[in-house]
């Protein structure tokens, strides 16, 4: 790869927005991306993670008093035109009236490189995001995972400080998300460019970022490496809304957490506590000979080949998610005896 | 067989109805052709009559083409840019403005042209001047450019095409050749298209506001009519008819849309 360019650390200081119609879509925030890291920011519809990256982007500006600094120097009232950063849209906004080959050179165009240079870099692009056949191809000739191959080309071809990714893979169905999912995870790799991705996809969230940041109603709910986010959430909002999240309610006594499936070895670090959360990977059918102090019936049994995906009740609201791999059949109504691995609890 | 009839009745038809429009140009422009018509075609074919339209009213011709042309250049120049701002500024008086905009359409010509005349037909040399026509066209045709260009625009997600050249580092000028012209060129051709024809048309308005030196050719047309033989007439509207027909074919083939060709979704 011949990226000369440096990568690009950015910082935000205090960014909120309030739109013209008082819509307060992102409580002030601060926040700082590492030159070369590929930084996810992941959070349901509405939490404010596109108006972060138009921002970021120079498409808007944050309210006053915030400030956008791009290696350390203050950008915030730069337009996007000479922030030098590329952006794959959700919708691609490729333009419909060039060919391939004349979207991607677009950027250098603009830059007055020569002809002859142009030409070299859109071939690299073609081959780079194997789509040299489509060179000459209209935009209106070409399929959603073609497209996005094309917007991901013309948006690296300026060899941009940073790459800002607006849900990508959104429009795409789930097959062709995963392939295009592995590409971008290598090409964002091999070009060590410092790129943020936006998503309300946590797999690709997970599978794509360095870091991970979790946003709810316009404000930053945990930033971590995608491990930490999933085995230490900070909250209850990021525990549930990443993976799946069991649930048992109860009262903490004698060195002991009582529910109603029954008793729990309680370590007194955890302190008190009303309830408990673990993950399904962090509870087991109990062995025959195992002492447990948790029993339930299962509400449900699903077969999925390398394990059995059980919905155990144990007298809460949601019966409780269990991926077992024992070799055996589960019955409707059968009564099993839990373990709980005590690494995985949490007191939220 | 039920299809074979059905088939007839329909081409019967569609002939009958191509005959009823075709018919009457047909025998407009033999009559601009016999030497008289009252006796019919055994008295002869001639270009008398069309050389006679041509000495006599030949400036007519020239400047209802001449205005045509500067029409289209100022709603043009004037269009585009009031297209793109209604497009992208949806607000109260932007919704306001494209309302207003069709007034003079909805008013009768003939009102336009006398508010005009009250407001302007005072001002030495223009009153007597063809650019007072070319007013009373510009106001008359603005609309049809702006609301064709507006329709394009509003089809195509005009904003993330924008931020998508601007990421590029597109300014604003290079955005609005590179990217907004190209994109509404469909809308432009038939916005131009239309202006064209309903200028070089126009009759209503521009029989106010012409002059004896200011006469365009449909109002010539009228007095050739109104004054002269039916052959001249005749001829008159078969010389429309040569100089306007090429003028609207080149404008109807750029006008032609391309026709996007469907790919199927491509998995490896
Ligand atoms: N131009 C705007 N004017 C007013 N409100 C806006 C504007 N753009 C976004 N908002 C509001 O700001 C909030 C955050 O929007 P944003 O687009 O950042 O959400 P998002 O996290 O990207 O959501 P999604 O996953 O649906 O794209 C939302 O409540 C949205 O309605
Ligand atoms: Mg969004």
């Amino acid at each position: 790869m011949t990226e000369t360019t440096k990568p690009l650390a950015i910082a935000l200081e205090n960014c909120a927005k309030t739109f013209a119609d008082g819509t307060k879509a992102l409580e002030p925030l601060d926040m700082t991306i590492n030159a070369g890291e590929t930084i996810v920011f992941l959070g349901p519809s509405g939490c404010g993670k596109t108006t972060t990256l138009r921002i970021i982007a120079g498409l808007e500006t944050p309210d006053t008093g915030g400030k956008v600094l791009f290696d350390g120097i203050d950008v915030t009232h730069l337009p996007i035109e000479q922030r030098n950063v590329g952006m794959v849209f959700q919708s691609y906004a490729l333009f419909p009236n060039m060919t391939v080959a004349e979207n991607i050179g677009y950027g250098l165009k603009i830059r007055r490189t020569p002809e002859a240079q142009i030409r070299a870099r859109v071939a690299e692009m073609l081959a780079m995001m194997r789509i040299e056949k489509l060179a000459d191809r209209r935009i209106d000739q070409l399929s959603g995972g073609q497209r996005q191959r094309v917007a991901l080309a013309r948006a690296i071809a300026v060899r941009p400080r940073a790459l800002l990714l607006d849900e990508p893979l959104t429009a795409l169905d789930a097959k062709l998300r995963d392939t295009l999912r592995l590409e971008i995870d290598s090409l964002l790799r091999s070009l060590q460019i410092t790129a943020i991705y936006v998503t309300h996809d946590q797999a690709e969230a997970m599978a794509l970022g360095d870091r991970i940041v979790v946003m709810d109603h316009g404000r930053v709910a945990q930033v971590g490496k995608p491990r930490d986010i999933y085995q230490r959430p900070a909250t209850r909002f990021v525990a549930e809304f990443i993976g799946t999240m069991n649930r048992l309610s109860g009262v903490v006594r004698d060195g002991v957490f009582a529910c109603r499936a029954g008793e729990l070895a309680w370590d007194t670090a955890h302190g008190n506590a009303t309830e408990v959360l673990f993950r399904p990977e962090d509870i087991r059918i109990a062995e025959s000979q195992e002492a447990s102090g948790l029993q339930g019936t299962v509400a449900a049994a699903f077969f999925l080949g390398d394990r059995t995906r059980l919905f155990v009740d144990v007298g809460e609201a949601q019966p409780l998610v269990i991926e077992s791999t024992a070799r055996r059949d589960f019955s409707h109504g059968e009564t099993v005896r839990l373990a709980i691995d005590p690494r995985g609890l949490l007191v939220l | 067989m039920k299809n074979r009839w059905l088939f007839f009745l329909q081409l019967g038809f569609t002939l009958l109805v191509c005959a009823f429009l075709i018919v009457p140009v047909i025998l407009s422009i033999l009559a601009g052709l016999t030497v008289n018509y009252l006796v019919g075609l055994e008295s002869g074919l001639t270009l008398r009559w069309v050389m006679e339209v041509w000495n006599g009213y030949r400036s007519t011709i020239f400047l209802s083409i001449g205005i045509s042309l500067a029409c289209l250049a100022l709603t043009l120049v004037i269009g585009i840019p009031a297209a793109y701002v209604l497009a992208k500024r949806q607000t109260a008086l932007t919704r306001a403005i494209e309302e207003l905009l069709v007034m003079p359409v909805a008013v009768p010509g003939l009102a336009t042209a006398l508010a005009l005349i009250v407001s302007y037909g005072g001002l030495p040399g223009f009153r007597t001047s063809w650019l007072f026509i070319l007013v009373g066209h510009v106001l008359f045709t603005l609309p049809f450019m702006v609301r064709s260009v507006l329709a394009v625009l509003s089809a195509i997600d005009l904003q993330t095409l924008e931020e998508g050249a601007a990421s590029l580092g597109a300014t604003f000028w290079q955005r609005f050749f590179h990217v907004v012209l190209p994109n509404c060129r469909t809308g432009i051709l038939a916005g131009s298209l239309m202006v064209v024809t309903l200028s070089m048309g126009e009759f209503n308005m521009t029989w106010l506001l012409h002059t004896p030196l200011t006469k365009t050719l449909p109002v010539g047309l009228a007095d050739a009519y109104a004054s002269l033989r039916l052959e001249i007439g005749s001829a008159y509207t078969l010389v429309f008819f040569l100089m306007i027909m090429p003028l609207l074919l080149a404008l109807q083939a750029f006008a032609k849309p391309r026709t996007p060709k469907f790919v199927a979704e491509e998995t490896e």
